[in-house]
């Protein structure tokens, strides 16, 4: 087996994300169905909200890619 | 159905000039050197052995260029992503780029990286001085009795390992001139030593492949609002025609979207710059989708990207008011203990934001590129690195469809990440301009 630990470092984070990214999505769906015509403040709320976790996971993985 | 044909034969060509060309690279090569034709014979002995060429640190040593077997995807992946010295257009055309080079012995030194000229994954045939062209980037040999002159030929390169003095494993690379090895310097982009790059011994102050791409997309995007805002006022009071229709949504989606939520009554003053950091990132991560056209990643470098967070960072600072300020030192409202948690917290926030905003756009277009890329390297892989036609043709029919469908992420990406930066920004300027009316 080849590789680093910082490789499984970086899957872990992207884990995390898709998660967090998939709770998002979730409620963001559910919030536009259940208030349609909010849908615009839900939609750019929800893209604020999914680049902060993006880039927390995106941290992890440049670090471990220049780490390693 | 005349159509898809035409795409297919289309495609299959292209595969074929792919296959073609890797075996010209091979001919090319064994012209450069005979040395390595005694080499070619047993080509699957040294197959992913790092034998051979065991020179630790020492110049001059005897060397001879070993041809690496073998596709490698994540070093071609980095490559294609790197900055470099030379515009490659489908790895034919080759744009040389002015070199402006400083360093300590011999001060400024101009020059065009046309010198080097550049050949197979962008390494120089030729070096000049005592600088080398290796990969897209200008190294210099560090040999301390290495003659420099104005042209000699460099029959190729080569890496190897070595420890550093405090007991490291790192990477030396060398040039090999006469059939002897020299070591050249890591990295000379101003990288800060992220992409694996290190301090040199001389400054490159070059306009690189991306700074040029810069420079092209900042022109189209003047030219695109020239045009744009003239016809605004030799039309005025008629309906948006042309550019103008492209453009106005967009315009007025920022205002109204991003700025005046974030920025109420002050929006006007930011606009300006919302506009700009949306327009000029859009731009590059359009213009970084264009295939073959030099396969730039100029907002997926981060360079790039951290100049335009620290701008962002300058401005969010200056324009705080005492409020803002206050939120961070001596945030209102809470007891002294808490305080003592709450201050290093947010004066670490303060710097986070920045760095987030930079990591995102850089790491989401690379990630974007790396994943083309590899998409594509599916061909190289079956195909053995260009030995089994029929390997190539699966890879192609896999690449094909990967590639289009990730492109057309990529698309999406590429307007999602302009916009969030924008808003980002909106939202801690936004925060920093707040008047709060003591409701806390």
């Amino acid at each position: 087996m080849t590789g680093t630990l910082a490789a499984v470092g970086a899957g872990l984070a992207v884990i995390g994300a898709g998660i967090g990214l998939g709770q998002i999505g979730g409620k963001a769906m559910e919030a536009i169905a259940r208030q349609p015509e909010a849908s615009g403040d839900i939609r750019g709320a929800m893209l604020i909200m999914a680049a902060f976790i993006e880039g927390a996971a995106l941290i992890a993985i440049l670090l471990s890619i220049f780490i390693q | 159905m005349k159509q898809f044909l035409i795409f297919f034969s289309l495609l299959l060509s292209i595969t074929m000039t792919a296959q073609q060309h890797d075996h010209d690279h091979d001919h090319d090569h064994s012209g450069h050197d005979h040395s390595s034709h005694a080499h070619e014979g047993d080509h699957s002995a040294d197959h992913e052995t790092h034998e051979a060429n065991h020179f630790a640190s020492d110049c001059g040593s005897p060397a001879k260029v070993i041809h690496r077997e073998g596709y490698d995807p994540a070093a071609t992946a980095i490559h294609h992503i790197s900055d470099a010295n030379v515009l490659t257009i489908m790895d034919m055309i080759r744009i040389p780029l002015p070199a402006i080079i400083y360093n300590k012995d011999r001060g400024l030194e101009l020059f065009s990286t046309g010198k080097f000229a550049a050949g197979h994954h962008d390494n120089g045939h030729y070096g000049y001085k005592d600088y080398v062209l290796y990969e897209g980037n200008i190294h210099r040999i560090t040999c301390s009795d290495f003659k420099a002159s104005d042209k000699f030929e460099v029959q190729g390169f080569d890496t190897g390992h070595a420890t550093n003095a405090e007991g490291k494993d790192i990477e030396k690379r060398y040039a090999i001139i006469n059939g002897k090895g020299y070591n050249i310097e890591q990295k000379t982009i101003w990288d800060g030593g992220l992409l694996g790059g290190g301090v040199t011994s001389f400054y490159d102050l070059s306009p690189t492949k991306n700074v040029v791409t810069m420079f092209i997309v900042a022109l189209l995007i003047f030219l695109v609002f020239r045009s744009v805002a003239k016809s605004y006022s030799n039309r005025d009071g008629q309906a948006p025609s042309g550019l103008q229709s492209l453009l106005e949504p967009m315009v007025v989606f920022i205002k109204d979207e991003v700025a005046i939520p974030f920025l109420k009554h002050k929006h006007k003053k930011y606009l300006p710059l919302l506009l700009t950091i949306f327009f000029f990132i859009l731009g590059l991560n359009l213009w970084g989708q264009v295939p073959f056209l030099g396969s730039v990643n100029v907002s997926g470098s981060l360079t790039v990207t951290m100049v335009m967070a620290l701008i962002v960072f300058v401005i969010t600072n200056i324009n705080g008011n005492s409020h803002y300020w206050g939120h961070i030192f001596n945030f209102p409202g809470v007891p002294w203990f808490v305080k003592m948690i709450l201050t290093p917290v947010e004066i670490l926030g303060l710097f986070i934001k920045p760095l987030t905003l930079m990591l995102r756009l850089a790491g989401n277009i690379s990630a974007g590129h790396i994943a083309i890329l590899s998409f594509v390297g599916l061909i190289f892989i079956f195909g053995k690195a260009g030995e089994s036609f029929a390997g190539s043709m699966i890879g192609t029919g896999l690449a094909i469809p990967l590639t289009l469908f990730m492109m057309a992420i990529e698309l999406i990406v590429a307007f999602i990440q302009a916009y969030v930066f924008t808003i980002l920004t909106a939202s801690y300027i936004g925060a920093a301009i707040e008047d709060h009316d003591d409701h806390h």
